[in-house]
């Protein structure tokens, strides 16, 4: 095929000049490192402050939720792995319980567990990842590399489990599908005993160095009126005074089972995000310390089963299918038809490491959902950067974006 | 004859469905059996008409009014302490009976409830705009204008969110299709290179799962298969694959190791 000629014009001006008042309108992204994704953010300054800001996204939208309404609810477990990409595990989750919610499932004692530890493994491989970035983008490389060398461990140790170490997809509706593997204990156990001297590691690099100081306190003051106005959820607003966890308030799995604290501040500010951030380290740690107990105690009881007993949604387990008849005949219609929850809406909330991770769905007794509504905390932490940044000064525009935690997979969904 | 295809809805739709099946329904339960919920209801009650309201999965749902929206969302934020838009959006109905079922899904820390408020509007009928209260739905509302072309009164920025500003439909609709439409295909061709070079690049394959046979570069071309980068004419000879059981398959039925031998040359 010949060469044809594109139009599209060369695009160097990223500054314009062409206005009379002293107003310059910088276009941040949407391919700036520091912008985490594909974020663009359209700044009007003067000087160096900013006054106006714009964040455009976009970029990254797939349509998740028409796709959603185009499969069968299985058939969308892999695809929420593709919304918070950090912890995946986290999506598949809360799909799986907006389903079981709507269908009304129980899961089986030791699933919960399994779900348990997925979901804190998750949680701090996010947080690992957070500091990790965030400190990079405020200079400090060697918390990078301390904490992408923790977060190696916990990744492999879900690559042991599911063989995946991003795109999880490792927790199904009614239950898990694989029990934990032989190493996995031993090697959670390997990893937490050692990290309360890693965060004290990056405590000691970070807490009082006057440079993060410099970029954390008092920068990215979010009051609580505008964290909840914003509709904010997780680290966001409970480093704005408000502590609100879900997990705590709403419990869900076995969370009140387990003994953890919600760490919160009324600082406001970006160093009180980052406080929040390690001081849950150290809770999800506690939280699976307390979850090998009750995995040990299932095993001692004999509970083995790993998913619900529901034949009209979940295929029995395999020895079943390949010995029983009508058990295949089942497998075969939930694989090739797909579940039919009952006529009904549902919305579940779930506490991911980002914020408040929730999932609507409207059910017409089809085998496709209805409508499908993914509420990713990223979203509105995007949002809320138009009325943040007014005041703050470019530089600050890196650690803020830094401290809101945002991923794009998330916002554009 | 070609088989009917709805143009309303053209949603993925399962191929079969028992002529007695009978879906089952999530329960529902009367307000009355959740007291916090009974009194926000009389709080809302007391101000505004409700039309339906009861309690499912834990959570109220009130179906009231669209032009009292903004009253009622003032009244649970400042008198009945939900102080939180968690999500604001909107179902499609437009198969079934022309409208648009719209949903604010409430947060109230302090009681620890969750409360979803729906109304319908009609098609091309626009809602108001409850940005004033909660600035969360300032995004939430450009992404359902984006989304279904439902537009908010009052609204400070309605411009789209999450698709380009320059494109046209609405991809949650229903008779959206999934693969996108005839504008959806020429877009980036149109933007790129101009409406002069369509015919000469074609439309964009959408469809992620489409497999072209006489694409070299993306598929083996099964039966047809050229060195990588040929001029594809189209006109290939069919490459003839064998298989081993052609010639018939050797079996052994009664082995008798009298009269057997044994090879000593595996290649034979």
């Amino acid at each position: 095929m010949a060469q044809i000629k594109n139009r599209l014009t060369p695009f160097f001006e990223n500054i314009t000049f062409d206005r009379d008042d002293n107003e310059l309108i910088l276009n941040f992204g949407p391919q700036h490192p520091s912008a985490h994704g594909q974020l663009r953010l359209m700044l009007h300054l003067q000087q160096e402050m900013i006054v106006k800001a714009h964040p455009d996204v976009g970029y990254l939208h797939r349509g998740m939720e028409k796709m959603a309404e185009n499969m069968i609810y299985n058939e969308f477990m892999p695809t929420t792995d593709r919304m918070d990409y950090i912890a995946s595990s986290s999506n598949n989750y809360g799909f799986a319980l907006a389903v079981e919610k709507l269908i009304g499932l129980e899961v089986p004692r030791r699933a919960k567990v399994i779900r348990m530890m997925l979901l804190e493994i998750n949680r701090l491989m996010s947080h690992l990842f957070w500091l990790a970035t965030t400190a990079l983008d405020i200079g400090a490389m060697t918390v990078f590399l301390f904490a992408f060398r923790e977060r190696e461990y916990l990744m492999d140790i879900i690559e042991g489990y599911c063989g995946a170490r991003l795109t999880h997809a490792a927790i199904r509706i009614g239950g898990v599908p694989l029990d934990i593997q032989d190493t996995f204990i031993a090697q959670l156990k390997d990893f937490l005993d050692k990290l309360p001297a890693n965060i004290k590691d990056y405590e000691d690099l970070l807490d009082t160095n006057r440079i993060w100081l410099m970029r954390m306190e008092e920068v990215g003051t979010i009051p609580t009126e505008m964290a909840l106005s914003w509709g904010c959820t997780g680290p966001m607003l409970r480093a704005s005074g408000v502590a609100w966890d879900i997990r705590k308030e709403e419990p869900y799995e076995l969370y009140d089972e387990v003994e953890f604290n919600v760490p919160w501040s009324d600082k406001c500010d970006n160093f009180a995000r980052y406080r929040i951030y390690m001081e849950e380290m150290r809770e999800s740690a506690k939280i699976l310390y307390q979850t090998i107990d009750m995995y040990n105690e299932c095993v001692e009881k004999g509970e083995t089963e790993l998913m619900a007993h529901a034949p009209k949604y979940v295929s029995a387990p395999k020895l079943d299918i390949m010995t029983q008849n009508y058990s295949l005949m089942q497998h075969f219609v939930l694989v090739t038809q797909g579940m039919r929850p009952p006529v009904g809406e549902v919305y579940v909330a779930t506490e991911s490491p980002k914020g408040e991770l929730g999932f609507f769905i409207n059910s017409q007794g089809g085998p496709y959902p209805y409508r499908l509504k993914l509420r990713a905390p990223s979203f509105w932490h995007t949002g809320i950067l138009t009325d943040l940044l007014p005041g703050h000064y470019i530089p600050d525009v890196v650690s803020i974006i830094g401290t809101t935690n945002i991923v794009f997979g998330e916002v554009d969904r | 004859m070609r088989a009917y295809t709805p143009k309303d809805n053209v949603q993925a739709k399962s191929y079969y469905t028992d002529r007695y099946y009978v879906a089952p329904q999530v329960p529902k339960s009367e307000v009355e059996t959740d007291e916090v919920f009974a009194s926000d209801l009389e709080a809302i009650k007391a101000k505004f008409e409700v039309k339906e309201a009861f309690i499912q999965v834990e959570q109220m749902i009130v179906y009231i009014n669209p032009h009292d929206i903004y009253g009622v969302l003032e009244l649970m934020r400042d008198e009945l302490e939900y102080t939180q838009l968690s999500e604001l959006s909107a179902i499609d109905w437009l198969a079934k009976n022309n409208t648009f079922e719209i949903f604010y899904q409430m947060l109230s820390m302090k009681k620890r409830k969750r409360i979803r408020i729906k109304y319908f509007i009609e098609n091309g009928q626009a809602v108001d705009s409850v940005e004033k209260l909660f600035r969360s739905a300032d995004w939430s509302e450009r992404e359902m204008y984006d989304m279904f072309g439902i537009e908010a009164n009052g609204h400070p920025f309605m411009k789209r969110i999450l698709m380009p500003y320059d494109w046209q439909g609405h991809p949650l609709l229903k008779t959206y299709p999934l693969q996108g439409d005839e504008f959806a295909s020429w877009y980036e061709v149109d933007k790129i290179y101009g409406k002069e070079a369509r015919e000469e690049i074609g439309p964009e394959i959408r469809d992620t799962a489409r497999v072209d046979r006489y694409d070299s570069e993306r598929f083996a071309r099964l039966g047809f298969e050229v060195p990588k980068g040929t001029e594809i004419t189209g006109e290939e000879e069919r490459n003839v694959e064998s298989y081993q059981e052609e010639e018939g398959v050797f079996l052994i039925k009664k082995l008798n190791k009298e009269t057997s031998k044994v090879i000593d040359d595996p290649q034979r």
